[in-house]
């Protein structure tokens, strides 16, 4: 019974990631590609030789940024409906569709966020080939980092709260969030890759827009899959919620 | 009036009932490890490291790779 309980979960938070994925693919393609291929003609107008295209820019743009945007939204959604099975009932007084919210807020903070202030995205013809080996080190470090850090932090909010009450426990709890990732940030190596004559209006709205994409992403999978967790988990409340709906509007 | 009543009680939140570590566990295990697969495809293939020759996976996701955050090249 708990064992199916948890495939529902994984089927749901799959389908959610897939439904955030498309919602995160149209933000992607309205409001990532013009700086994209903005970026692209920069690289085009300032290289020496000119690599052979394997992929044309039309499928790179369509196709295959809807494979990379949904394969994504999936296999987070179905990483977060595990996280939510262990969250369930133990973080607080929170219903599944307030767990699911909760949780996906806090991984937009832990998985995207926290590597982004550190390492945010770059545009095409930002970055050295060379030095790409230390930085996907580095990033896929940082959101290590983000992920064990918020685990942390729930669990030092939890062993504070009979003290400190909810609210000063998870007000320390995150101060020390804060802190420890001010500290990572301080002491791991900078990147900062950026051709000198980069336009720097193009970099802000490219950073703008990938930050754009994941909030599009985690708040429709927090919504998506709260509402789906809702439903398989308490379906006679809901039902009565909005029974009780009818009379009160007399 | 029976509505009245009945309402505080229906809309006191009640803690969920949590689900056993031991029936998330190999869906985690499994599954967690297949989803950081997929992961590893849209992020890193054919640009820090490879598993398959060539760079048809990476110039196929590389978009996406720019647009969601990880580094590509």
């Amino acid at each position: 019974m708990n064992s199916a309980t948890v495939r529902n979960l994984l089927v749901r938070g799959m389908l959610a990631g897939l439904a955030a994925g498309v919602l995160a693919l149209i933000a992607a393609y309205f409001l990532g590609e013009p700086s994209v291929d903005k970026a692209i003609g920069f690289e085009d107008a300032h290289a020496h030789e000119h690599e052979m295209e394997v992929v044309s820019r039309s499928l790179q743009s369509t196709a295959g940024l809807a494979t990379g945007v949904l394969v994504y939204g999936v296999a987070f959604g179905g990483i977060a409906a595990l996280a939510f099975c262990f969250a369930l009932g133990r973080v607080g007084r929170f219903g599944p569709r307030a767990t699911a919210l909760l949780l996906s807020g806090t991984a937009l903070l832990a998985v995207y966020v926290v590597p982004f202030l550190k390492y945010p995205a770059n545009p095409p013809s930002v970055g050295d080939p060379d030095t790409i080996g230390k930085r996907t080190t580095l990033y896929f470090l940082m959101m290590l980092l983000g992920v064990l850090l918020a685990v942390a932090t729930t669990l030092l909010g939890k062993r504070l709260a009979p003290g400190l009450g909810n609210w000063w426990a998870t007000v320390v709890a995150v101060a020390a969030f804060a802190v420890v990732t001010g500290l990572a940030y301080r002491f791991l190596p900078a990147v900062n890759e950026v051709p000198r004559d980069f336009p720097a209006t193009l970099l802000w709205r490219f950073r703008l827009s990938a930050l754009a994409i994941q909030t599009v992403l985690w708040g429709g999978f927090g919504l998506a899959f709260g509402e789906l967790a809702e439903r398989l988990l308490n379906p006679a409340p809901a039902k009565a919620a909005t029974g009780r709906a009818v009379p009160a509007a007399h | 009036m029976a509505q009245t009543v009945a309402q505080p009680t229906a809309t006191t939140p009640a803690i969920p009932a949590k689900l056993p570590l031991k029936a998330i566990a190999p869906w985690a295990v499994f599954f967690g490890i297949l989803m950081l697969v997929l992961l590893y495809f849209v992020g890193a293939e054919q640009g820090a490291t490879s598993v398959l020759n060539g760079t048809d996976v990476h110039e196929w996701v590389h978009d996406a790779r720019h647009l969601l955050g990880f580094p590509c090249h």
